[in-house]
């Protein structure tokens, strides 16, 4: 088996020479970033540096987790940058509201509900496009209209802010605080990982999943019900962006009608640097952790360096993220 | 939303009539039809324009018995266009707009105009600017924003550094700082850096906390927005820096204002850049009718320096901004 470029259908490699390639590709495009910063600057390869770069990729990288199985099942998502801003206002209401007495019950069953929203978007967006019959795009573009709508509306275009002092300080370090000098949100976008990537390569849905999104007409005669299985993939990406919003939350206590804005792109990009192929049938879980690092480390690098104008930043990074595709790919073609 | 509003005036109506001539002024019961036509409420500001806007309308059909106000928001340019045509036809006797775009308007304020009806015109003027389009113009000073923040800066730190979070690349983010350099000119003070921070408050954490890995020591930071420098002070507090002495925002948000009226060290003072403009415009339009004092004209409202002094002033805990 030389040629590792060939699309897995359905089954996944069991050779660890299948994997190399095209699954080291974006780690190494990663590495010479990481030089690159060296020699941008030096405080980039600083401890303190590189944990707050790591950490606050943490929402798109675990929200780029759950597009990852809607773009390997064939799906888009648009509609994730504006669910995390309405799922956090409606998190932040519930904590303002003061519904439960104990504070830590109360910010238990707060993020309870985080989850179950972000489950719910995701499974009104999973409806609208399989039983509804809409396409992906436009039905997540539509939802995407919908969720940031309703957040304007809740905030009344202004701010929407945790109030009770205490349950910020108690809240607080979910985003601040670390486990054994790791900061919990990089402890979150691994563990969070680990369970995408079981799920997608040693359970049986998750090879539907991608059977479905290499072929879902053979998919479909070999008795999957595919409409099911692209239904749990938005599922699932709601859900993660339920756990983003735990992350979110805590960090600056309130949302307003920007927040999350464009974050659909780039979790789309942070899955497509990772490996993950848009047309579907390919998903690499630790590939778009990567390409969320990634595309996080460009623009501390950009920000850190003192030879690139504030009005270039954009072109270069594009410029950057362009590169580090194509030494991927000259990779994967060896 | 303008349904109340309308209800309301109606009820202003009919107390007016039960109460009977004999309470009214005879000017007060004079009829008057005022359509305010602004942004609806994308961000902190607009929000803040839409509450000022409500707010206003109240106190002034409170205050004059004969005088309707009707609110309208509007998503985009082409649907503020419509809302003006649909103030024009319900037969109102001023306008006051701030447009969303002001040249794509042009011509629907215009139309207003030159049926002989008072036009004011809020925040952001069209091209031509004079008096064959609007009868007065209120905004804030963008210039003077950033010009009050590094006079500030200069006096009470003359040699500090500074690093600057901008906004977005469009013209009036650059009046700021074009504002803000000539605010320190001759001073000490230094410049280290300015980035875009997208008028956004993780974008302006993030840059932030880059802002604190590459450079030891920074006294000032000037972020010119309340929006983005919730993200900044979290950004700093984060690191555990204190060698950043204070953080100067802008544009008067009821956080910001409230730090400052509390005496918070981190945030001394802040520049006011007021969504209320808008009730400053509906006031004078009143006055227009009601009190025979000429407003026709430009009024420019200061970039007026919040300090822990005259912070209540501009509080207002109610407001969504």
């Amino acid at each position: 088996m030389t040629g590792a470029t060939t699309p897995e259908t359905g089954a996944k490699p069991k050779t660890s020479r299948d994997w190399d390639m095209a699954a080291i590709a974006p780690f190494v495009a990663l590495a010479l970033l990481l030089v690159l910063g060296y020699f941008a600057n030096p405080s980039f390869a600083s401890l303190a540096n590189l944990t707050n770069v790591i950490t606050r990729s943490a929402f798109i990288a675990i929200i780029a987790l759950g597009a990852t199985y809607v773009i390997s099942s064939g799906g888009l998502d648009l509609s994730v940058g504006s669910m995390v801003a309405f799922v956090a206002s409606l998190m932040i209401m519930f904590l303002n509201s003061g519904a439960i007495a104990d504070p830590v019950m109360l910010l238990a069953c707060a993020m309870l509900l985080a989850l179950g929203m972000g489950a719910a978007c995701g499974l009104a967006n999973g409806l609208i496009t399989t039983v509804g019959r809409i396409e992906p795009f436009i039905a997540t573009l539509g939802t995407m209209g919908i969720f940031r709508g309703l957040t304007t509306w809740l905030s009344q275009g202004g701010a929407i802010t945790l109030k009770d002092r205490e349950l910020q300080a108690l809240y607080r370090p979910v985003y601040f605080g670390s486990v054994a000098g790791v900061p919990i949100p990089i402890v979150v976008i691994f563990v969070t990982a680990a369970i995408a990537a079981f799920v997608l390569y040693r359970t049986r849905y998750g090879r539907h999943l991608i059977a479905v999104g290499s072929n879902e007409d053979v998919a479909r005669y070999s008795g999957i019900s595919v409409n099911r299985v692209r239904t749990i993939a938005y599922v699932v990406q709601g859900l993660c962006v339920g756990v983003a919003v735990l992350l979110y939350v805590p960090r600056l206590g309130s949302t307003s009608a920007t927040t999350g804005i464009l974050w659909e792109l780039q979790a789309i990009t942070a899955v497509v640097v990772g490996g993950t192929a848009l047309r579907g049938g390919v998903g690499r879980i630790w590939g778009t952790v990567c390409g969320a690092f990634i595309l996080e480390i460009v623009g501390n690098i950009m920000l850190l360096s003192n030879f690139v104008s504030e009005y270039l930043i954009g072109a270069i990074q594009g410029a950057i993220i362009i590169i580090a595709m194509l030494v991927q790919r000259s990779l994967m073609r060896k | 939303m303008h349904r109340r509003t309308f209800g309301l005036s109606a009820a202003g109506l009919v107390a007016a009539a039960a109460v009977g001539p004999g309470l009214a002024l005879a000017q007060d019961a004079k009829k008057v039809t005022i359509g305010v036509s602004i942004p609806a409420a994308d961000h902190g500001w607009t929000g803040g324009v839409v509450y000022h806007a409500e707010r206003v309308a109240k106190l002034l059909m409170a205050e004059h018995k004969g005088l309707t106000v009707i609110v309208k928001t509007s998503p985009d340019a082409a649907s503020q266009a419509n809302a003006v045509q649909d103030l024009a036809v319900q037969g109102i006797d001023a306008l006051v707009i701030l447009p969303s775009d002001p040249d794509p308007l042009v011509n629907a304020i215009q139309q207003v105009k030159d049926s002989g009806k008072f036009v004011a015109l809020v925040d952001r003027a069209p091209s031509v600017n004079d008096g064959s389009i609007r009868d007065l113009y209120v905004a804030g000073n963008n210039p003077a924003l950033g010009e009050v923040a590094g006079k500030y800066i200069a006096k009470t730190t003359p040699d500090a550094q500074v690093v600057i979070i901008r906004g977005l690349p469009i013209p009036i983010d650059q009046q700021r700082q074009d504002g803000f350099d000539k605010g320190i000119a001759g001073s000490k003070v230094k410049i280290l850096e300015r980035q875009y921070g997208n008028w956004n408050r993780d974008d302006a954490f993030r840059v932030m906390q880059d802002y604190l890995t590459k450079y030891p020591k920074i006294d000032v930071v000037w972020c010119q927005d309340d929006d983005m420098a919730v993200g900044v002070l979290e950004a700093i507090s984060q690191a555990k820096r204190t060698d950043i002495k204070y953080v100067v925002g802008g544009a008067g948000s009821k956080d910001m204002v409230k730090r400052v009226m509390d005496g918070d060290k981190t945030v001394p003072v802040d520049v006011l850049y007021p969504p209320a403009m808008v009730a400053t415009a509906m006031q004078l339009t009143a006055a227009n009718f009601y009190d025979q004092v000429p407003v026709s004209g430009s009024y420019i409202l200061d970039a007026t320096l919040v300090t822990k002094e005259n912070a209540k002033n501009f509080y207002f805990p109610d407001s969504p901004f």
